[in-house]
């Protein structure tokens, strides 16, 4: 059976001139860059290659990347250390669609007596950015906003919230990981202080994150020992990651404008298509302001697990924000924060995209997915007398 | 990915008996839109008065179609009688079992399939609020069915009645509520802390010192890591003889039930381990 993969926001397949670029690292070149002897001393020359290629994704200097194992450390290296580099200043400022990675932290924080406000976001998904010049005070240690949500593609202006948050004195964190390598990201023009990045969201491998450090910034470690990574990171390097990931961004720097433009148009496509032709379906999320690979759309009064399944079935893979497929029994906090009617939020579903996809693709999701909603509006005790496109 | 049995993907991807009947016998609807499942049941009876026909509408995941789908074939030909003692459980089974967190669906079509009879025997539409108090605001899961899942399948803890029900698994602020009910029916296995610190129980006489120290004691022992749990803190503020006076934190200081923990259960246990004198009361904000 054919396997389409439109789950991208999840994960990535890793880039086979990656693997290529990886494969030598571990039984044959396995020495530890920390050696004095050359066979591992000379890894670290291509440690610092890798930084370099992964600077240059974002416009920074290899001295402000530090690798770390996944977004979700970056995330907390972050949060958490900042916190400990300013004791005095007890407020957090983060959104209320943020990954759990930052979320469930911020969440976690507050129980342990820090203050944390949470910034909404509006129907189509934006924030409200007086919102976040009200809530910033002298107290406040830490902004954390997320450059591109995972489950809408919803951008938010990270220049402007940068440029408000610099003017009050507090950090700025910026969860970057749906975004890196698909949206222009230049730390030399936008003023964050800390921005996470994760491997395998750019096609490289599950294990390997970047968090930026810009030049200057106070931060505790997380992982406290060794002297590794400028004693910012202790813990010996996942070499064959950090290379791989290199080979990663480099790849994404080079395709990035053509692919980009490619990936739109089908993803342009697959959407016109659904929401013309099955009934009762909604595009989440402000249309323009958005990931170019990401789309989010409710179909109303049919259940998202249920449409995953028989999707599954022809072996196509997407996700979605409704309650039965996370194990909770409430859809996902991003469309709840945005006021997604509950007549839609259960049956939304994500397709996000890569420049692996193909119009074949696109083509065959098009062609399946009315049946497919058909089929469960046809079960379904709601919206019976609805059956034509809205 | 939720683990399936081969028996719950056929009744899904091939569910039978969908669709409605013409001047039904009895109509049964549970569930609504913004819980994210529901039902509707109809069936019609033959001249034995045995199920002649079934038929049903769901919205909902997976295991929610197939426990709809499987519920028809199972009391399809049965007389009320029989059709009645068909139990949740049994629809489980018939499916070759559910995902625990997935119960709750098959308990969905039970509670249609309730309706229906009582429907039929009626004549009216059947609501299930006015039946008893509503436990659950999230999922509006009333007193009554909470005990009745929590006897028929014998649950003794808040997190699987939420499997079976979904009571408790919104914004949780009916966790300690829930705890009552199993606590009431007896369906409270004591852990062996529970033991422990009841052997150690209610000394006759306090000294004011002894007293300061048990309230202490049983807050950081059994009343704070459940509030914990539910994103909550409590902290005690002060003692003056039998007043325990205390500050609720996160999640339960905008918790609209705090009131009801705090005299519900905060004083319960305090008054269970410590002292039946105890007033508790939350400092002012």
């Amino acid at each position: 059976m054919r396997t389409v993969y439109l789950d991208n926001n999840a994960t990535t397949n890793v880039a086979p001139e990656v693997f290529e670029q990886m494969r030598p690292f571990f039984c044959e070149e396995y020495g530890n860059p920390s050696s004095i002897h050359t066979f591992g001393g000379k890894i670290g020359k291509l440690l610092d290659k890798s930084r370099k290629q992964v600077a240059q994704l974002i416009g920074a200097e290899a001295s402000e990347i530090v690798f770390t194992s996944c977004g979700t450390e970056s995330d907390s290296t972050a949060i958490r250390g900042t916190l400990e580099s300013y004791p005095g200043k007890r407020h957090i400022i983060t959104t209320r669609v943020e990954h759990p990675a930052v979320r469930g932290l911020c969440q976690y924080l507050s129980q342990q007596g820090y203050r944390v406000t949470e910034l909404s976001v509006n129907r189509e998904g934006l924030l409200d950015l007086d919102e976040l010049r009200e809530a910033l005070d002298p107290d406040t240690a830490l902004v954390s906003i997320m450059w591109a949500n995972n489950e809408t593609g919803v951008l938010f202006p990270i220049e402007q919230i940068a440029e408000i948050v610099k003017a009050s004195g507090a950090v700025l964190h910026t969860d970057a990981v749906q975004a890196a390598g698909k949206e222009t990201i230049d730390v030399s023009k936008v003023p964050v202080d800390l921005l996470s990045i994760s491997g395998h969201k750019l096609h490289a491998p599950k294990g390997i994150g970047v968090l930026y450090i810009r030049r200057g910034t106070r931060l505790a470690p997380l992982l406290v020992g060794g002297h590794q990574e400028h004693g910012r990171r202790a813990g010996t390097e996942n070499v064959p990651y950090i290379i791989g990931l290199g080979k990663a961004c480099e790849l994404a720097s080079e395709s990035f404008k053509d692919e980009l433009v490619r990936v739109r148009k089908l993803r342009d496509r697959l959407e016109e298509a659904l929401l013309d032709n099955c009934p009762g379906a909604k595009l989440n999320g402000h249309k323009k302001n958005r990931l170019v690979n990401t789309t989010s759309i409710s179909f109303e009064y049919v259940e998202g697990e249920a449409i995953l399944l028989l999707l599954d079935r022809l072996g196509i893979c997407a996700s979605s924000g409704s309650a039965c497929t996370s194990g909770s029994l409430e859809p996902s906090h991003v469309l709840r924060a945005m006021g997604v009617p509950f007549t839609s939020a259960h049956g939304s579903i994500r397709f996000s995209l890569s420049r692996y996809n193909t119009e074949q693709d696109i083509e065959y999701v098009i062609e399946h997915m009315p049946g497919i909603i058909e089929k469960l509006r046809d079960i379904s005790p709601f919206g019976r007398d609805k059956t034509k496109p809205d | 990915m939720w683990d399936y049995s081969d028996k719950v993907k056929d009744h899904f991807f091939h569910p039978r008996n969908v669709g409605t009947i013409e001047n039904p016998d009895g109509v049964g609807e549970v569930g609504s839109l913004a819980c994210g499942d529901a039902l509707k049941l109809m069936f019609k009876l033959d001249k034995n008065r045995r199920i002649a026909d079934i038929k049903f509408h769901t919205f909902g995941c997976g295991s929610a179609i197939a426990s709809s789908s499987a519920l028809t074939e199972l009391v399809r030909g049965k007389t009320l009688e029989e059709a009645e003692k068909i139990t949740n459980q049994d629809i489980a089974d018939y499916l070759g079992g559910l995902p625990e967190q997935k119960m709750h669906c098959s308990v969905m079509g039970k509670e249609a399939l309730e309706a229906a009879i009582e429907n039929y025997r009626t004549g009216k539409p059947v609501s299930r609020a006015a039946e008893s108090k509503i436990i659950c605001t999230c999922f509006g899961v009333t007193e009554g069915e909470i005990a009745k899942v929590i006897r028929e399948n014998e649950l003794s803890t808040v997190e699987e009645v939420t499997n079976y029900c979904k009571a408790g698994g919104g914004c949780g602020g009916c966790h300690a509520d829930i705890e009552a009910i199993l606590q009431r029916l007896g369906a409270k296995k004591p852990t062996a802390a529970d033991e422990s610190d009841k052997a150690a129980t209610r000394p006759k006489q306090l000294t004011n010192i002894k007293r300061i120290q048990l309230v202490q004691e049983i807050i950081a022992r059994q009343i704070r890591p459940a509030l914990q749990r539910d994103g909550g803190d409590i902290e005690l503020v002060d003692i003056e003889g039998t007043r325990v006076i205390v500050a609720l934190r996160g999640m339960c200081s905008q918790c609209p039930a705090a009131g009801v923990t705090l005299e519900q259960w905060v004083q319960a246990k305090l008054r269970e381990f410590v002292d039946e004198k105890i007033t508790v009361e939350e400092a002012p904000k």
